[in-house]
C-alpha cells in the first residue's frame, strides 16, 4: 500500500505521495491513514467544476486535481481578470484550503504554471521558461534523461531545434513544449457543448425559498420565449440550474416532444419536475444565480389563431398531456408504437418513449375476413406450458398453463416462424417456432408455441406466447 | 320564473345530437340497452372476472376505442405490463384499432395510473382512456371513480375502466359491464374465428340494466354483431365466473 496524497502537516514531517505505508508509518507512527476513493474524488472535482460554471460555460475537468477554465470573453463580467481571479478564490475557499491557479495563453500553460511555478514572475513568457522540465509531465524515464544532460527548465529547451530533442527523448516532447509554451494553439473542451440560448440572473441578496426561485425560472422562461419567438425557434429540452451561494449547483430539466416556447407550457413542465423530485430542491443558505439554458431549438413557425379549435390545436393538447405524463413519470413510460419489419412476434413491435415523436406509419394486418393473427397480449418471455398433443409434432390437445388445464376444443396452425439466421450469434441454434391458435372449451383463446421441431430437437418444449381477445 | 331558469339550464345541457353523445356499437340490442350505445363523456366499468382472460377484457376495451373513435391513451400497472402480458400493438392493429393513435402509460402502481387518468380524461383531445387495473388497488374507491366521472363530463373524454380480477365496489361510473370470451364461431377447418364475448350489463345508472349478449366482432365493418349460433356454441356456452383464486394471488402468481 502507497500513500496516494498527503496533507500539508504531513508534507512537513517529510511524507510524500507513493511512499508505501509501511513506511511512513515507521516515521510517523500516529499517521491517519485514510484509503484513496478515486471516485468519490471525481464526484467532488466534478461538483466543483459545476460551481464553475457561474464563471464560463467552457469548463473542463483535469482529473484528479485540476479545472481549466476558458475565461476568454468571460472576465470584463468580473472587473477585469484580477476581478475574477478574486471570485474564484472566494468562491473556492469554500471547497478546498490549497487552492493553486494560474492565468496563461493556453490550457498547458495554466496547468504549468499552476502546478510547478516556484516564484513570481514579470511576465508570463519569463514564467514559463522558468519552469522545471518536471512541468512538461513526460514519464519519468524521459524526465530524468533530460535530467542527465543538463537540460533542467523550460528556457533550456525553448531554442532548441525540435528534431533533436524528438530524436533524443521521444516524439511527444517537442509537442508538449510546443502547447505549455503557447506555440501551438489548444483549446479547451468544455464539459458540456454551449447551449443555444442562455438566460441568466444574479441576485445581490441569495434568495433562500425554493418557491422564488421557481418563479425566477419563470422569468427567465418569459425572456426566452420572447428571444424563441424573434427567432421562430422552439426549444425540446430546458435546463434550469440553480447555483447555490455556497458553491452547490441543482440542474433540473425538462423535455417535451415537440418544440415548445410557450412560457407557460415550459413552466408546467418545470413545475411537474419540480413535483417528481425525490428530494425537494434545498435552498440551503440561499440561490445567489439562476440560470436557463436551451441546448436544443428546431424550428418552430410563428402560432397562428384558430377560430376553431382545428385538428393542430388537438395535435398539440395532446403533445402537452405526454409531456407532463412523461415529466412526472418518466420518459419511458409513456410509450407510442413502432412497427419493425420481422416475424419473430415479440420483436416486431418496438415500443419508444412518446416524447420521441415519429412519423405515423402503416401497420400490416391480415386480411380483414380474417380473424386476428396476433394476440392482444404477448408474454415476453414466453411461459411455459405442459402440452399433450396426439401426435408428436400436432397440434395441442389439452395443455396446462398456471396450474389449470385447458381443454384444446378449436386449433389452427401451424404458422411457423423461423429464427432469422442473418441475425443469429453464430453457434446460437436458432429453434423454429411452429405456433397455433387454439380455443379451449371455454371460449379463451391462445396462442401456443411449440420451441423446435423434432429434427431440431429431441423435446422440444412448448410455450404460451400470447391471449387473444 | 323558475320555468324560465329551468328552461335555459336545458337548454345549455342539451345534447347536440344523439349520435354524437353515444357511440353506437353496431350491436342493436346492446346499443338499445344503453339508450344508443356507450356514452360519451362518461366512465364505463368493464369487469373481467378471471386473470387468465385479461387478454378478452383487453381486446373488448380495444374494439370499443375503436368505436369511440381519436386518440387513445392506454394506462396500465407495471406489475401487470410485466407478469401477465405485455399489450401487444401488432394485436390491437388486428383487431382493426391503429396504434398509431394509441399512447401506452405503463405506471409503477394503482395509485399513479388513477392520477395519471384524472390528468388524461381532463384533455379534451383525447378520444377514449383506457385504465387497466387488476384486483382490487386500494386507491380505486368511490371518491377516485367519481373525480374521473366528474373530468370525463367536463371534457367529453371516454374513460373505460378495465378491472380484471377484481370485486365489484361502488363506483360512479355510468355502466358496468361484464366481460367474458366466449366460444367463437368455428371458421373452416374448426379454426378458432372471430374474438367472441359474452357481454353482461350489470350496471346502468339512470336506465334498466341487465340483459346478457353474445356479441362477436366484424372487424370489416368495424362494428359488433350478434354471435351467428351454431348448435355446439350455445350447449356449451355456460361461462364459468372462477372465484377459485384471490384476486391478490393471480398477479403475484
Amino acid at each position: 500500500m502507497r500513500l496516494t496524497a498527503c496533507d500539508p502537516a504531513a508534507v512537513a514531517l517529510g511524507l510524500a505521495a507513493g511512499m508505501t505505508l509501511a513506511d511512513a508509518r515507521a516515521r510517523v507512527p500516529e499517521l491517519a491513514a485514510i484509503e484513496a476513493d478515486p471516485a468519490a474524488d471525481m464526484a467532488w472535482l466534478e461538483r466543483i467544476a459545476d460551481a464553475c460554471d457561474r464563471f464560463t460555460p467552457g469548463v473542463m475537468t483535469e482529473p484528479p486535481d485540476g479545472i481549466a477554465l476558458d475565461i476568454t470573453g468571460c472576465a470584463h463580467l468580473f472587473g477585469g481578470e484580477y476581478g475574477l481571479l478574486a471570485e474564484v478564490e472566494a468562491r473556492m475557499r469554500r471547497w478546498t484550503g490549497h487552492l493553486r491557479h494560474a492565468l496563461a495563453d493556453t490550457p498547458e500553460g495554466a496547468r504549468a504554471l499552476a502546478r510547478f511555478q516556484t516564484a513570481p514572475s514579470s511576465s508570463e513568457a519569463a514564467a514559463l521558461r522558468r519552469l522545471p522540465v518536471a512541468a512538461l509531465e513526460l514519464d519519468a524515464e524521459a524526465e530524468r534523461s533530460l535530467r542527465r544532460a543538463g537540460l533542467k527548465t523550460f528556457g533550456d529547451l525553448a531554442d532548441r531545434p525540435a528534431e533533436p530533442l524528438a530524436a533524443r527523448f521521444g516524439i511527444e516532447l517537442p509537442d508538449r513544449l510546443d502547447r505549455v509554451l503557447g506555440r501551438t494553439g489548444s483549446r479547451i473542451t468544455p464539459r458540456r457543448a454551449p447551449p443555444a440560448l442562455l438566460f441568466e440572473c444574479r441576485f445581490a441578496e441569495p434568495i433562500a425559498r425554493a418557491d422564488d426561485a421557481v418563479a425566477v425560472i419563470g422569468e427567465l422562461a418569459q425572456q426566452a420565449g420572447a428571444e424563441m419567438e424573434e427567432q421562430r425557434k422552439g426549444g425540446r429540452r430546458f435546463v434550469a440550474r440553480l447555483f447555490r451561494s455556497d458553491g452547490h449547483v441543482v440542474d433540473l430539466a425538462v423535455e417535451c416532444g415537440a418544440p415548445l416556447r410557450d412560457p407557460a407550457r415550459i413552466m408546467r413542465l418545470f413545475t411537474e419536475r419540480v413535483a417528481a423530485l425525490s428530494d425537494p430542491i434545498d435552498p440551503g443558505f440561499g440561490f445567489d444565480m439562476i440560470r436557463l439554458a436551451v441546448p436544443r431549438v428546431e424550428p418552430l413557425a410563428a402560432a397562428q389563431l384558430q377560430l376553431e379549435g382545428g385538428s393542430d390545436r388537438a395535435e398539440e393538447a395532446i403533445g402537452e398531456l405526454v409531456d407532463r405524463l412523461s415529466m412526472r413519470a418518466g420518459a419511458r413510460r409513456i410509450r407510442r408504437f413502432v412497427a419493425r419489419d420481422t416475424h419473430i412476434p415479440e420483436q416486431a413491435v418496438l415500443a419508444l418513449p412518446a416524447i420521441e415523436a415519429s412519423a405515423p406509419m402503416l401497420w400490416a394486418t391480415s386480411d380483414p375476413g380474417e380473424p386476428p393473427h396476433r394476440p392482444i397480449h404477448l408474454f415476453d418471455p414466453p411461459q411455459p406450458v405442459e402440452v399433450i398433443a396426439e401426435l408428436p409434432d400436432g397440434p395441442p390437445r389439452r395443455f396446462r398453463w398456471r396450474r389449470n388445464l385447458h381443454e384444446v376444443s378449436r386449433f389452427e396452425g401451424p404458422e411457423r416462424i423461423a429464427a432469422e439466421w442473418w441475425r443469429r450469434a453464430p453457434g446460437d441454434p436458432g429453434l423454429t417456432r411452429d405456433y397455433y391458435r387454439v380455443e379451449d372449451v371455454r371460449g379463451r383463446r391462445f396462442w401456443l408455441f411449440r420451441h423446435g421441431l423434432y429434427d431440431e430437437k429431441p423435446a422440444p418444449r412448448w410455450y404460451v406466447h400470447g391471449l387473444f381477445a | 320564473m323558475l320555468k324560465r331558469h329551468l328552461a335555459r339550464i336545458e337548454r345549455r345541457h342539451k345534447p347536440a345530437s344523439v349520435a354524437l353523445r353515444h357511440a353506437p356499437t353496431g350491436h342493436d340490442e346492446l346499443d338499445h340497452a344503453l339508450g344508443g350505445g356507450l356514452l360519451r363523456g362518461r366512465v364505463h366499468e368493464l369487469q373481467v372476472a378471471d386473470a387468465g382472460e385479461s387478454g378478452s377484457g383487453a381486446g373488448f376495451a380495444g374494439v370499443l376505442a375503436q368505436r369511440l373513435g381519436g386518440e387513445l391513451l392506454w394506462l396500465r400497472e407495471e406489475a401487470a405490463e410485466r407478469g401477465m402480458g405485455r399489450l401487444h400493438a401488432a394485436g390491437l392493429a388486428e383487431i382493426g384499432f391503429d396504434p398509431a393513435r394509441l399512447i401506452l402509460g405503463v405506471l409503477p402502481d394503482a395509485a399513479a395510473v388513477l392520477r395519471a387518468a384524472a390528468d388524461a380524461v381532463r384533455c379534451p383531445a383525447l378520444g377514449a382512456v383506457v385504465i387497466e387495473l387488476w384486483g382490487d388497488p386500494r386507491p380505486l374507491d368511490l371518491t377516485a371513480t367519481r373525480r374521473l366521472a366528474l373530468a370525463a363530463e367536463g371534457s367529453g373524454v371516454t374513460a373505460l375502466l378495465l378491472r380484471v380480477a377484481g370485486h365489484e365496489a361502488p363506483s360512479a361510473a355510468q355502466t358496468r359491464i361484464g366481460v367474458a370470451p366466449t366460444r367463437s364461431t368455428a371458421l373452416a377447418a374448426n379454426a378458432p374465428g372471430h374474438p367472441a364475448w359474452r357481454i353482461e350489463l350489470l350496471r346502468q345508472r339512470g336506465r334498466p340494466d341487465g340483459g346478457v349478449w353474445r356479441v362477436e366482432w366484424d372487424r370489416a365493418n368495424g362494428v359488433l354483431r350478434d354471435q351467428e349460433h351454431d348448435g355446439e356454441t350455445v350447449s356449451g356456452a355456460v361461462v364459468p365466473v372462477s372465484g377459485d383464486r384471490p384476486a391478490g394471488a393471480v398477479l403475484a402468481g
